[in-house]
């Protein structure tokens, strides 16, 4: 039997100007203006284009006072409108050495050329709220210091002098570099498409497989080599023109993660590796990043699989946040007919067990 | 494959980098200038102002195999003067009138005798404005580098 | 390279041009073996004709590569591929997703181009064949989906041994190659569905 329903065109309507009306809220509060959401809710913004993978801060910030917040539906927002637009092609790979810093640290190495910049950070606040912040307290010019004009080589690099650390790989000449937008997800999986899954996939979805690596479920004993945080140069080659275009600078979290291996009798011990990159300003998502990238290393480094961080299928197939919610929602949408169907088949069950229920019961008594 | 940088000859390594400036223009400054500059140019559009994607790639460790990142707006346009010059230009972000000035630019700066008044009237504000603002953010972020000291324990 | 031949010729009105033109292929390919009048919108170099090359910047763009015959194998074409559309040329033609002949009579055999797989079909080569006419070849009678008793069209010139070919293509169904025919200012389609019936 099928059953089409009709009918909600005038609730769905009216529930749509509904939420125009509540998620403007208030009317004698002032608008939010879209330069007030890039500019003051920066790392919501970058969230948001990290996961939904377009870097477009304009963009973002409208998605998220569209979504009234839920970064979840901006995210989807953003996911949607990328589908509307013509790709003009591959960027070269971006510098991450060349990048203009905001932030650096390392944790394995205190005196490293270029040194240890905290940048605009969180750490060492005492996570205390300040009502200050409640008004429009001007806040004051940061201090200034004298730049140091010198290159800051990447961590990896330094370690890599010695053959201590394991090296970036090959570059393998003419071998295509896997889009998960473009073609279905096949596992096994290279890394380049696990890299790519990670860098869009939830930050709380990784962020909590990270976690559970340093819990005992496959554990990696990771430590920071280095987070930097700035601004780096895309350029694109493009048909008419014998040299890259350049497009201008992105700002980028970088995570270099340190972690043990013990080596074999093939390969000297060496420290082995977990990258993450991420749109925007956002180390607890590159920092989760690295560390799922090296857990999904294991049987490239002959691991027992026996955590969910190391099983690529389940870490990859469930990392997007706009399927998840996809999926997980559209249990809301009608089921009348399927339910139906299984309500009948429960009140047959339902009959059978009785009537068999009732023949136990006599065979009891006869016994 | 064209173009590496090393390779590039003098003549596309300027172009490079004056159109480097313009992509990194803030929009209404970029727009403030050129009208100042009062240009009395007609180009015809080519193609665009359009907007689309760029899939920005990044390396594996760093120094890697590349893998894909995600996607940025850029938007570009080509247009051609009357005189026959043909300028592109391309930029992260959804501008249009920015994409159809700095192609307009393009196409002048390749009249040599007109790339001094664009170099005076367009370009080196652009680049000066720029390079104060790395500056002045380097110049904070420097503020924030950390000076280790070690302090002596226990008797001596 | 920054010729005029190569940065002209486009669209116009990239967005309208191109809906109209991919709406004419659309139609015909569900009616196989019907003609849909196209206007002159796009003007590359030759030997693409105008036709051909509407048909590539509505279709084919960065993500699709298109192999292109040794007649079409010009630096001008693949510039003005690649400015209008982001196209890139390959000369593997199973890795086309687009291929471009305009001398169909000396196209190399259907079979040497992508046919797509049992899971994912659609993973073939589109080709499309500049043709002088649709009158003047051996009529072809046609039936298969999208035809209601049977159509006939008569394109020249084709690929040699073609009614051969084209049988062989329909039994590789559902792999196999798809055709968009394009004269001077009509395109017709036979995708693989369609059967060509003994005269």
């Amino acid at each position: 039997m099928y059953v089409a329903v009709k009918g909600g065109e005038a609730a769905i309507e009216n529930a749509h100007s509904l939420l125009a009306d509540r998620r403007r809220g208030d009317r004698a509060v002032p608008a939010l203006r879209l330069d007030q959401i890039v500019e003051q809710l920066a790392l919501g913004v970058d969230r948001i284009m990290a996961e939904g993978s377009l870097y477009d801060r304009e963009l973002a910030g409208l998605a998220l006072k569209q979504s009234r917040g839920d970064m979840i539906e901006a995210i989807f927002l953003v996911r949607a409108y990328r589908t509307t637009l013509p790709r003009f092609g591959y960027t070269r790979p971006l510098d991450t050495a060349a990048m203009a810093i905001d932030r650096r640290v390392s944790a394995t190495y205190k005196d490293l050329p270029g040194g240890q910049l905290l940048g605009p950070t969180f750490d060492y606040t005492h996570r205390l709220l300040d009502p200050a912040l409640a008004g429009d307290e001007l806040a004051k010019a940061p201090a200034q210091r004298e730049a140091d004009p010198a290159p800051m080589p990447r961590v990896s690099d330094l370690l890599g002098d010695e053959g201590l650390i394991e090296a970036d790989g090959a570059v393998p000449a003419g071998k295509p570099v896997a889009d998960i937008t473009r073609e279905p997800l096949e596992f096994p999986l290279e890394r380049d498409a696990r890299l790519q899954a990670l860098a869009r996939g939830d930050e709380g979805f990784l962020l909590a497989l990270a976690y559970s690596t340093q819990r005992g479920y496959a554990r990696t004993h990771p430590v920071v080599g280095e987070i930097r945080i700035g601004e780096a140069e895309l350029e694109l080659d493009v048909p008419e023109l014998d040299f890259p275009v350049p497009l201008g600078t992105i700002r980028v979290t970088e995570c270099q993660m340190v972690n043990q291996f013990k080596g074999s009798a093939k390969v000297p011990p060496q420290f082995t590796r977990g990258y993450g990159l991420v749109f925007g300003q956002s180390e607890r998502k590159a920092m989760a990043m690295a560390l799922c990238d090296r857990a999904l290393r294991a049987s490239e480094f002959g691991e027992d699989i026996v955590a969910p961080a190391q099983d690529e299928e389940f870490v990859i197939s469930h990392a997007d946040n706009v399927q998840a919610t996809g999926f997980v929602e559209h249990l809301k949408l009608p089921h009348y007919v399927d339910f139906q169907a299984e309500l009948d088949l429960v009140r047959r069950m339902r009959t059978e067990f009785e009537s068999g229920l009732g023949e136990d019961e006599r065979r009891e008594a006869a016994e | 494959m064209h173009g590496n940088r090393t390779g590039a000859k003098p003549e596309s390594e300027m172009r490079r980098q004056m159109m480097a400036v313009l992509a990194h223009a803030p929009s209404s400054r970029l727009a403030g200038l050129w009208r100042d500059a009062g240009f009395d140019v007609a180009a015809e559009p080519v193609r665009g102002p359009e907007t689309g994607l760029v899939t920005v790639r990044g390396r594996i460790g760093g120094g890697g195999a590349a893998f894909n990142v995600g996607e940025a707006t850029v938007t570009r346009a080509t247009v051609r003067l009357a005189s026959g010059e043909v300028g592109h230009s391309y930029a992260l972000g959804r501008d249009q009138d920015k994409a159809r000035i700095a192609a307009t630019i393009d196409a002048l700066w390749q009249k040599p005798e007109l790339r001094p008044r664009l170099e005076d009237l367009i370009l080196s504000p652009l680049r000066l404005e720029r390079d104060v603002n790395a500056a002045r953010r380097a110049a904070e972020v420097a503020a924030t580098k950390v000076d280790f000291f070690t302090m002596v324990r226990g008797e001596d | 390279m920054q010729t005029t031949a190569v940065i002209q010729g486009g669209f116009r009105s990239p967005v309208f041009d191109s809906q109209a033109v991919f709406r004419a292929v659309m139609d015909a390919m569900a009616r196989p073996g019907s003609r849909r009048r196209v206007a002159t919108l796009t003007a590359p170099p030759a030997p693409m004709s105008p036709l051909a090359g509407a048909v590539t910047l509505a279709l084919c763009d960065h993500d699709t590569p298109v192999w292109l015959d040794r007649q079409l194998s010009t630096p001008l074409v693949r510039e003005w591929l690649g400015f209008h559309s982001g196209a890139a040329v390959t000369p593997i033609a199973t890795e086309a997703h687009f291929a471009f002949a305009a001398a169909a009579d000396e196209l190399v055999a259907l079979e040497s181009f992508a046919q797509g797989s049992q899971e994912y079909p659609d993973r073939s080569t589109t080709i499309v064949l500049q043709v002088e006419s649709f009158d003047a070849g051996v009529p072809l009678t046609l039936a298969g989906p999208g035809i209601e008793r049977a159509a006939t069209i008569a394109p020249s010139p084709m690929p040699r041994h073609f009614i051969a070919q084209w049988r062989q293509n329909h039994a590789r169904f559902p792999r196999g190659v798809d055709l968009v025919l394009v004269s001077r200012d009509e395109v017709a389609c036979l995708p693989r569905t369609t059967r060509i019936e003994a005269a």
